[in-house]
This record gives C-alpha cells, sequence and structure tokens, in this order.
C-alpha cells in the first residue's frame, strides 16, 4: 500500500461557546502523517491540545468542543464528512483507541469478558465460541495469567497495570491498523510503565499496527517514536525524526522540553561530614487492617527493618514504586505515623520519647513540602497565612517579625506580594513555589519533601527543582527527598536508598548506585526510566 | 472565577424577593386584618375589592396568605437554624474525632433515620403537644439527621485534604485545625442543603398544617387554609387554589435559587 | 457476595432495636401514668387497674419493655383504644391499601425518570433536555396535596370523570377499585418523577463524563447499545437508593393524599389516632413503618450490586 496510512491536514479545534471565536483555538493548523506499522509521538505539555489532536480522529471530541476545520484521511478514505454510522463502522475496526485512566477505563458494571466480546460482535459477527478463544488468546498475548477467571471478573479486581493490558487486548483484538495511545501509562508506576510500553510495541509490530502516541513524557517518545511532533498551547512547532528533533532542537520551546529533562548533576556539592541530623534504626510501621464482622483485621505492615541517616546539609533521596513504603516512611520521620518498631532519632533525641516542649521544637525544626499543590493548600485562606503557619507556634516570633519572614519566604521563591492572593488565582507551578515558602519559613533543618515536582508539567518541574536547590544552598537544611522518578534523583541527591515492599533494598551515594547497580530492582527501575534514555539521546 | 447568571437563579431570585417584600410589607399592613370576620360577604369570589376571594368567614384570602407567609417563613426558618447549628457541631465532630463517637452516633442518626419524617414529626406532635416551639422542634428533629450525614461527609472528605496535614505539620492543634480549614471547606455543600431545607421546612408545615396537627387556629397558614377549603370546593374553588399557589411559588423559588447557589459553588473548590 | 449479604443484615439489627426502644420510650415521655393517658382522664377505674397489670406497669422499666417485645414478636401490638380491634390486624388491612398505591406510584414514577432522565442527559443542553428540566422543577415545587386537591377539582367535581371520594376493596369490585385509586395513583406518580428524573439525568451526565463511555464509542458501538449496556447500568445506582428512601418515607407522606381523597390508609390511620390519642396504635404505626423502611432499604442494598459490583468487595 502506497501513501500514508493517517493523513491529517491542517486540523483547527475550537470551543463551541460563543465568546471562542476571540480566545485563541485549542489546535490550531496542524497537519502530520502516519506510515503503515510507524510509530509517531505527539508531545506537548498540559493546554497543548494534543488530547484534542488524538480525539478528532474518531469524532470523539468532548461537548463543548469541535473540529473547526481541516482534514483527516485514513488510508484515502476521508473522515470529517462521515455520517455517524459510516464513522462507527471505522471505529474499533479501522483506528483503536487506548485511554490514560485505567480506572475509569472499562465499565465497572460488566465482566472483563462481556467488554472483550462487545467489539468483536458488533465487528465480526462471530460467534460465541470463536469469540471467547480470541479473547483467551488475545488475554494470554498481553501476559494475563489466568485469562479465563479474568473473563468472568470484573474491572475493580484488577490493578491499573493489569486493566491497561486488558484494555490494550480490547483493542488489539479487532486488528485495527492503527492504535492512537492517549497517555496510556501516565497513571501507571515506573515498572508497569515499562511492561505496558513494550507489551504494546511488541504487539504493534507483530501485526503491522501503526502507533500514534499522545504524551508530556520525552523519555517515552526517545525510547520508542521513530517520528516526534511538538505542540505548544495548540500550536505545531516543530516536527521529524526523533533522534533529529530531540538530539538538536530547532525551537527553542522544543530546546526548553528537551532541557528540562533532569539529568546528572555536573558538580557534585561536596558535603562536610558531620553528624548525622536524622536517623531511623529498624523501622517497622503498619497500616491497620480492614476491621471485619467482629474482629479488627490484622495489620499490615508496610515499612519493615529500615536503617537510614541523613545527614546535616545533606539531600538524600528515597525511591521506590507506589506501595513501596516511601511515603509511609517520610511521614513517620516527621512523627505523623506512629512506629510499631525502631527508632527515629533527630539532632541525638528521639522522637517517641520527646516531651511537649521538644515536641513542638521539633515541628519547627522539621518541614515538610507536599506532592499535590491543589490539594496542600486551603482553598480559603490566603497565602500569607498559609506560609507563615508554621511561625504562629513559635514564641520568640513576633507577629510583625512572622509578616516580614513570610515576605522574605515569597520573595525567595520569586512570588513576592502574593501575600493576600487565593490559591485558585494561581498555576500549579506557583502553588508548589508556595508549599517549598511554606516548609523552609521556619528555617528547619530538615526538609522532607514528598514527591514534590511529580505533578507538575516538566518545563515547570526543572524550574521548581532548580529552585529547590537554590534554597537548599542557600539555607543548608537537610533533605529526604522522596519521588519515584530516577531522573530527579540523579539530578538532585548526594545519597540514595531504594526500596521495595516496605524494605531497603539498595543504598550508597546517587553516581555509584546509578553507575553500578547491586540489586536486581534497581536494575529494572534503572532501565525502565525513560528520562535517562532521553537525557542520553539529546546529550549527543 | 466567572459568575454565570442562568436566568433560572433570577426567576428564583424575584420569587425569593418576592416572597419576602410581602413577609415585610405585611408587618406594618394588610389589605384587611386577617383574622377580622365578615359575615356579610362570606366565600366572595375574586374581585377588585379581594383579590384572592375570601372565605367561609369572610375573611380576604391575601391578607392571611400574607400572615401566612410569615409564619410559615418564620417557622421553617426557625427549624432551618436550630437543624444547621446542631446538625454542623455534631457532624463536626463525628467526622473528624471518629472512632466509637462516630459509630455510636451513627447508629442513632440511622434510627432516627428509619422513621419517615412526617411520622416522626407527628409523633413528636403528639408527645409534645400543639405550640410553635414544639413545631420546629419536631420538624427540627426529622431533619437533622440528614444534616448531620451530609456534615460528615463532607468532613470526611476534607479529612484527605493535604491541607489539613499541613496545619498537623506546623504545629496547629486538633480544635484550630477543625475550626479554621475544616469547617470552612464543609460550609458549601451545608449552604446548599440549607436552602433545600428551607423549602421541605415549609412543605412539611403546610402538611402538618394541612392534616390538622401543625400550626393550631385560628392563625393562618397556607397548609391550614387548604385544609378548611376542602368543604367548599365546589362552590368557592378559589379557595383551594390561591393557597397551594403561594406554597408552590414559593417552594420554586427556593429551589431554583438553591440550584444557582450551588452551581456557584461548585467550580470553585476544585482546581 | 455472601459476606455482604450477612454484613449488611447484621448491620440492621442494632438499628431495629434502638428503633424498638426509641417506639417504647416515646409514648412514656408523656407526662403521667401510661394506662391513665391511654384511656383518658375520665377512664373507668377498673379498666385502668387492668391495663395497668397488662402492661406491668408497677414492674421495673427493663422488664415491662421485655415484656413488650415479647408480646411484639408474638405479634400481638396491643388493642385500640378507640375501636377496641387489635391493633396489629388494622395496621396490615391499612397496609395493604397503601402499599398498593405506593408501590404502583413509585414504579411508574421511576420509570417515566428512567426515561426522561436519560433522553435528557442525552441531548444534553438542547430544547429536549430544557424541557424535561423545566417540568421536573416545577413539579418538585408543587405540593402533593395541593396537587391532589386540584385533580379532585378538574377530575372529580368538574369533569366527572371519576370518583373522588371513598374506597371499595378490591376484592369486591375490580373496576370499581382501580377507579377509586386512579387519581391518588396519579397525583402520587406526579409528584415523586421530579425529584428521580432529576437524579437520574444527573448522574446520567456525570456517567457520560467517564472514559469507559468513550471507550465503548471508540469501539464503534451505537448510542443505544452505549447508553443501554454502559450508562444506564451505572447512573442507576443513585437513583435506586433514592427510589428505596421514597418509598421509606412516602409511608408517612401519603397520609395528606389519604386525606384528601378519603382513603382508609396507613397513613392515614396515624394521623387519626394521634388526634384521637390512640396510643397503643401510633405505638404500632411507628413501630411498623419504620421496620418496613428498614426492610426496604436492605432490600435496595441487596440489589445494588446488580448495578455496582464494586460494594461486595468494600
Amino acid at each position: 500500500m502506497t501513501g500514508p496510512l493517517l493523513s491529517v491536514r491542517n486540523l483547527r479545534v475550537e470551543a463551541t461557546a460563543p465568546d471562542a471565536a476571540d480566545r485563541p483555538p485549542l489546535l490550531a493548523d496542524l497537519s502530520f502523517d502516519v506510515a503503515p506499522g510507524e510509530f509517531v509521538a505527539i508531545v506537548g505539555e498540559s493546554g497543548s491540545g494534543k488530547t484534542m489532536a488524538a480525539r478528532s480522529i474518531l469524532g470523539l471530541l468532548p461537548p463543548g468542543v469541535r473540529r473547526a476545520g481541516g482534514t483527516i484521511a485514513l488510508e484515502g478514505r476521508e473522515l470529517t464528512g462521515l455520517s455517524q454510522r459510516d464513522l462507527r463502522s471505522v471505529r474499533g475496526r479501522h483506528v483503536g483507541m487506548v485511554f490514560q485512566e485505567p480506572m475509569v477505563s472499562l465499565n465497572p458494571a460488566l465482566t472483563i469478558g462481556k467488554q472483550l466480546a462487545e467489539g468483536l460482535k458488533l465487528h465480526e459477527g462471530l460467534p460465541d465460541g470463536e469469540i471467547r478463544r480470541r479473547c483467551l488468546e488475545m488475554l494470554r498475548r498481553v501476559q494475563i495469567t489466568d485469562p479465563g477467571r479474568c473473563l468472568a471478573a470484573y474491572p475493580h479486581e484488577f490493578s491499573g497495570g493489569m486493566r491497561q493490558r486488558i484494555m490494550l487486548a480490547s483493542v488489539l483484538l479487532l486488528k485495527p491498523k492503527l492504535l492512537i495511545a492517549d497517555e496510556p501509562t501516565t497513571a501507571l508506576d515506573t515498572l508497569s510503565q515499562r511492561e505496558v510500553m513494550e507489551l504494546m510495541v511488541e504487539l504493534a509490530a507483530q501485526n503491522g499496527v501503526a502507533i500514534l502516541l499522545i504524551t508530556h513524557d520525552l523519555g517515552l517518545v526517545a525510547r520508542y517514536a521513530q517520528r516526534v511532533v511538538v505542540l505548544e498551547k495548540g500550536v505545531e512547532v516543530e516536527s521529524g525524526a526523533t533522534r533529529q528533533v530531540l538530539g538538536a532542537p530547532a525551537h527553542p520551546y522544543t530546546r526548553r522540553l528537551v532541557d528540562s529533562l533532569p539529568r546528572r548533576a555536573e558538580n557534585r556539592p561536596q558535603r562536610p561530614s558531620a553528624a548525622p541530623i536524622l536517623e531511623v534504626r529498624q523501622a517497622a510501621i503498619d497500616y491497620p487492617g480492614k476491621p471485619g464482622l467482629f474482629r479488627r483485621g490484622a495489620p499490615k505492615r508496610v515499612v519493615s527493618g529500615v536503617d537510614l541517616t541523613v545527614g546535616a546539609g545533606e539531600i538524600v533521596a528515597v525511591v521506590g514504586a507506589s506501595g513501596s513504603g516511601k511515603t509511609t516512611l517520610g511521614r513517620a520521620v516527621l512523627g505523623l505515623k506512629p512506629l510499631a518498631a525502631g527508632t527515629v532519632t533527630f539532632d541525638g533525641m528521639e522522637l517517641a520519647r520527646m516531651d511537649k516542649t521538644q515536641a513542638r521544637a521539633f515541628r519547627r525544626q522539621a518541614q515538610l513540602v507536599f506532592q499535590d499543590p491543589f490539594s496542600s493548600l486551603d482553598p480559603r485562606v490566603r497565602i500569607g497565612e498559609t506560609v507563615g503557619a508554621a511561625l504562629r507556634h513559635d514564641p520568640a516570633v513576633s507577629p510583625r517579625e512572622r509578616r516580614e519572614r513570610v515576605r522574605q519566604a515569597l520573595e525567595d521563591v520569586s512570588l513576592g506580594g502574593f501575600e493576600d492572593r487565593l490559591p485558585h488565582q494561581m498555576s500549579g507551578g506557583q502553588r508548589q513555589r508556595v508549599a517549598i515558602a511554606r516548609a523552609v519559613v521556619s528555617r528547619p533543618r530538615l526538609v522532607v519533601a514528598d514527591e514534590p515536582v511529580s505533578a507538575l508539567d516538566m518545563t515547570i518541574q526543572l524550574q521548581v527543582l532548580t529552585l529547590f536547590q537554590r534554597l537548599q544552598a542557600q539555607y543548608g537544611f537537610a533533605c529526604l527527598f522522596i519521588t519515584h522518578d530516577l531522573g530527579v534523583v540523579e539530578q538532585i541527591a548526594d545519597r540514595v536508598y531504594v526500596m521495595s515492599a516496605g524494605a531497603v533494598v539498595e543504598e550508597g551515594a546517587t553516581d555509584a548506585v546509578f553507575d553500578d547497580p547491586r540489586h536486581a530492582y534497581t536494575r529494572a527501575l534503572l532501565a525502565a526510566t525513560p528520562s535517562r534514555m532521553a537525557a542520553a539521546v539529546s546529550v549527543a | 472565577m466567572r459568575r454565570r447568571l442562568k436566568p433560572n437563579a433570577l426567576v428564583g431570585a424575584v420569587l425569593v424577593g418576592l416572597l419576602l417584600v410581602v413577609v415585610l410589607v405585611g408587618f406594618a399592613w394588610t389589605p384587611y386584618d386577617p383574622i377580622a370576620i365578615d359575615l356579610d360577604h362570606p366565600l366572595a369570589a375574586p374581585s377588585a375589592a379581594h383579590w384572592f376571594g375570601a372565605d367561609e368567614f369572610g375573611r380576604d384570602v391575601l391578607s392571611r396568605a400574607m400572615l401566612g407567609a410569615r409564619i410559615s417563613g418564620a417557622i421553617a426558618a426557625g427549624v432551618v437554624a436550630a437543624a444547621v447549628s446542631l446538625g454542623l457541631v455534631l457532624g463536626l465532630v463525628a467526622g473528624f474525632v471518629g472512632g466509637w463517637l462516630d459509630r455510636l452516633m451513627m447508629i442513632v442518626n440511622d434510627t432516627v433515620l428509619a422513621f419517615p419524617g412526617i411520622l416522626l414529626a407527628l409523633a413528636l406532635m403528639a408527645v409534645l403537644g400543639p405550640s410553635y416551639g414544639s413545631l420546629i422542634l419536631a420538624l427540627g428533629v426529622a431533619y437533622l439527621p440528614s444534616i448531620i450525614r451530609v456534615v460528615r461527609a463532607s468532613v470526611l472528605s476534607i479529612r484527605e485534604r493535604e491541607f489539613v496535614e499541613a496545619s498537623r505539620v506546623a504545629g496547629d492543634g486538633d480544635l484550630y485545625t477543625m475550626l479554621r480549614h475544616v469547617l470552612p471547606n464543609a460550609l458549601p455543600p451545608v449552604v446548599v442543603l440549607a436552602t433545600s431545607l428551607f423549602g421541605w421546612a415549609i412543605l412539611s408545615e403546610s402538611a402538618l398544617s394541612f392534616l390538622g396537627v401543625g400550626v393550631p387556629p385560628p392563625a393562618p397558614t397556607w397548609g391550614n387554609m387548604l385544609s378548611s377549603a376542602r368543604p367548599y370546593m365546589e362552590r368557592a374553588s378559589w379557595l383551594s387554589i390561591a393557597p397551594g399557589l403561594c406554597i408552590a411559588l414559593t417552594l420554586l423559588g427556593v429551589n431554583l435559587l438553591g440550584d444557582a447557589l450551588r452551581d456557584w459553588l461548585d467550580p470553585r473548590d476544585d482546581a | 457476595m455472601l459476606s455482604y449479604v450477612a454484613r449488611r443484615l447484621l448491620l440492621a439489627l442494632p438499628t431495629l432495636v434502638l428503633v424498638a426502644l426509641a417506639v417504647f420510650f416515646l409514648i412514656r415521655l408523656i407526662p403521667g401514668d401510661p394506662a391513665v393517658v391511654m384511656l383518658g382522664e375520665g377512664a373507668d377505674k377498673a379498666a385502668v387497674a387492668a391495663l395497668h397489670k397488662e402492661l406491668g406497669l408497677d414492674q421495673p422499666l427493663p422488664a415491662q419493655f421485655l415484656t413488650w417485645i415479647g408480646h411484639l414478636l408474638r405479634g400481638d401490638l396491643g388493642q385500640s383504644i378507640s375501636s377496641g380491634e387489635p391493633v396489629a390486624g388494622l395496621i396490615l388491612q391499612r397496609f395493604r391499601l397503601t402499599a398498593t398505591v405506593v408501590l404502583i406510584a413509585v414504579t411508574l414514577a421511576t420509570l417515566i425518570a428512567i426515561t426522561a432522565g436519560m433522553i435528557a442527559a442525552w441531548r444534553r443542553d438542547t430544547r429536549i433536555d430544557l424541557a424535561v428540566v423545566g417540568v421536573s422543577t416545577l413539579v418538585l415545587a408543587i405540593p402533593s396535596f395541593w396537587l391532589a386537591l386540584i385533580l379532585l377539582l378538574v377530575f372529580g367535581l368538574k369533569l366527572g370523570w371519576l370518583p373522588f371520594v371513598g374506597y371499595v376493596p378490591f376484592s369486591e369490585d375490580a373496576i370499581q377499585a382501580g377507579l377509586f385509586l386512579f387519581l391518588p395513583i396519579l397525583t402520587l406518580t406526579i409528584t415523586e418523577s421530579g425529584v428521580l428524573t432529576r437524579m437520574m439525568r444527573s448522574s446520567a451526565i456525570e456517567v457520560m463524563r467517564l472514559e469507559y463511555v468513550t471507550h465503548a464509542r471508540a469501539k464503534g458501538l451505537s448510542e443505544a447499545t452505549v447508553l443501554r449496556r454502559h450508562v444506564f447500568p451505572n447512573a442507576f445506582a443513585p437513583t435506586l437508593t433514592l427510589v428505596g428512601l421514597t418509598l421509606g418515607h412516602l409511608l408517612g407522606g401519603i397520609a395528606v393524599i389519604e386525606t384528601v381523597f378519603t382513603l382508609p390508609g396507613l397513613g392515614r390511620l396515624m394521623v387519626d389516632s394521634i388526634l384521637a390519642r390512640d396510643y397503643p396504635v401510633v405505638q404500632g404505626c411507628l413501630l411498623f413503618t419504620a421496620v418496613i423502611y428498614i426492610a426496604v432499604n436492605l432490600v435496595v442494598d441487596l440489589c445494588y450490586p446488580i448495578f455496582d459490583p464494586r460494594v461486595t468487595a468494600a
């Protein structure tokens, strides 16, 4: 077959609201091709219009948005003017689509089997026995261990990674020629992410299926895509072969994107060896079990036998997948979660033995930066009050001095004058800077940062990380940096602890661990982290 | 923050505004004395002299309806004030403190909820005897469990938000966190519920008065006006229409305003 | 699944016990000797003494309570003071009528709500949607007793099409009974369809925003299939809860309709017995309606997993 499989020309998407004409369109003048069997990625941050581009192809734009111009041709056949009936015959059969949120991408009220069979029944009208056979085979190919039981089960019985694989199975069953994947792995943890992506690429290659990947993750693009289209605020700024675009970006925005990939710090500051400010010995933490009808549930151990130290002024990372216990450990270090066993010692004093005054002082000395910028600020409280919260309990600080310190803290994070604003008036990156200001205003000696940049766009991520490093250098606080992203660890941490299933499996100086990982889990994590590969590509 | 003034909100505001005006005007003046009997003109049809007509005792229906607005409105306001304030406190405690106290409160709550509202109010009225106070108490008790449920659910979801934990990290005590952070964020659904509650209270009071166990005569309330209109349905059908229309319009206004309030409060809450 | 059923049943028990306690104490809240209260001030001394003995009023409270529970479990709810009939039989007889009206009306209202709500959500913000929302908002605001009066006025009095006062049992004359019940059922259907429609519409709108609906469309399924298989089961669950609550609260709220149409139903019994200070009947009615309410909600909870399989896991 000659000619491109998918050909999009001058695609334009607008909001349908009456005042839409005054505002810039969601997507303007996008043109690209996908050849049969090719892997093309559309990359951009939030607001870039990339999801709208994907949805337009099958006419699945959400209410309030419409296609205002352009053509979309599949194997030479124009899709834009098709009737609903004709469009439906294209959907699923010729073009399949995989979505982002595994938790809501499958109907919770129907069994897996019914949902898998739907498309087949509709498009191919096969008898039930044959449908079941194909479903079982497909489930095996996506590495579901017990396909028979899976068919009779409901979606809520499976984890996120498994649901994405089931989605893949569902889509590939119909043998489409093009697979559109809209952020298919964003909601999964690093290892599952890799599994699903590898599976997708392998199955697509086996069946000659072209893939159009929509993502914000440059790492995935670098690893899998042959060609890439870069979108900024609805406009195509650059496109071409991946190696070319990422290795030698022509457009300033692409360059910013590539630069924001975390990379190994060039010179790690030499920390003078000092007494550790935080010492964790054989810590174990339990989650209360689910209470049954008449008895308390058995507690579940989420952290066991963890030893950890953080020296004064050091940045130590704790890295692991979700469920590894890293977040719980971070909370326990601050005394927010009780220990089932072991000790946490801060500045020579054991947490469990502190009296009220010492505990209050500890609160001022140890602070926390939260992960979710949209949930960590009280929407009804002004920024000034939020930032100064910890200072209210310091007897040595008068109200006037508190105001001055808040002003200073906001200036430090480049948000001078924002005292009277409310959170909803600010962007995600700005709110995260407020969270950082809140943590440093009391001049703590230890800051626990719980995934502080995970919820941010890539370019904003770099900004906030850089800010954090600058403040750390300026104020010299020790930092326990919790994250799932190894790329970030490489950039910012002096030492790293790798956690899996509640235990520390490896630890050491960052460069040493990254260059020569000992534990299998660390090796798997390193191999699965896409951003490191991208950084390698772009440095070339 | 964009305010979207849908036409519904406007209609609702107009209707409720009208009710307020009628109530306020009624304090100072009504076309006739609501309880003055005029046996010369019983069951007069609506005319220029009596806009809504007159009842079997010659009393002007419009004036009685205006007084009824005041009475029903006062009772409903009393019910809302009592139920919401008590419900806020109890719901906050149940949601925030949790543990066995919460479980105990929920069992009691479910018990009260097991009785259909009207029946519970009826039974309480039987025990307490007819009076304005007992009416407010009876209706308040009937609606209290729903408010506690809503407040508690709201508190439970707010408790999971990170800024509550941040307050703890900053060193704030539980009481401060509850009052400064949880309460203000728990209010919006309660405000919406309060407007619905006002409507239900008016409806319930009318129903109880209609059944003869609500506001005692000769005080007119829309409910008992409808009840006394029943024997005269054929001869003077307007007596059955006017009071019911008042209830319906008031409810419509309150519901529309409540909807508009909910729409307005909603988008502001999330990012 | 079995553990879910067991859990639900067991959770209902403490509520039942507390309900019994509440009803027991409610009557004793009235100041004065309960036997005198029940029989009235001017009652015969011997009758008062006999009732005293029967209720075991000279015994300590817990013993009284147990005696009362003992009677209850045997189906003995005492006797009506006004008529002397056994309360239990009276309640059951009245309940038959009330249950008929309520069940038919709520079923019809639910069917209307499902149809109108789904169509309105599907054709959101078009004229059909606005019409559905407008009508259900208006209907919500109309008090049921007023609607009953108006319908009675129009169809009963002015047009004379339907009888409106009284009742004839089904067993005697089915057609006539049906005619008598037509207006009450119509009133209730109209009134309840308002709130159910709005609930159905708003939960359907919420479900349609979820990704699995887009996914179903992306498979090429027709709109009708998507609505039927993917939107409806998930959207119906909250409405089902509301139906349960409605059935429960109507057991009381129907009193006004029964008053307007002079139907000898359970609600009317409750009101009459309160006005007549017939406390055994009041007690019996309260207990009965509470138990029915708990039972109805239990049934709703048990039906829930059909529409949302996730609840059994929780």
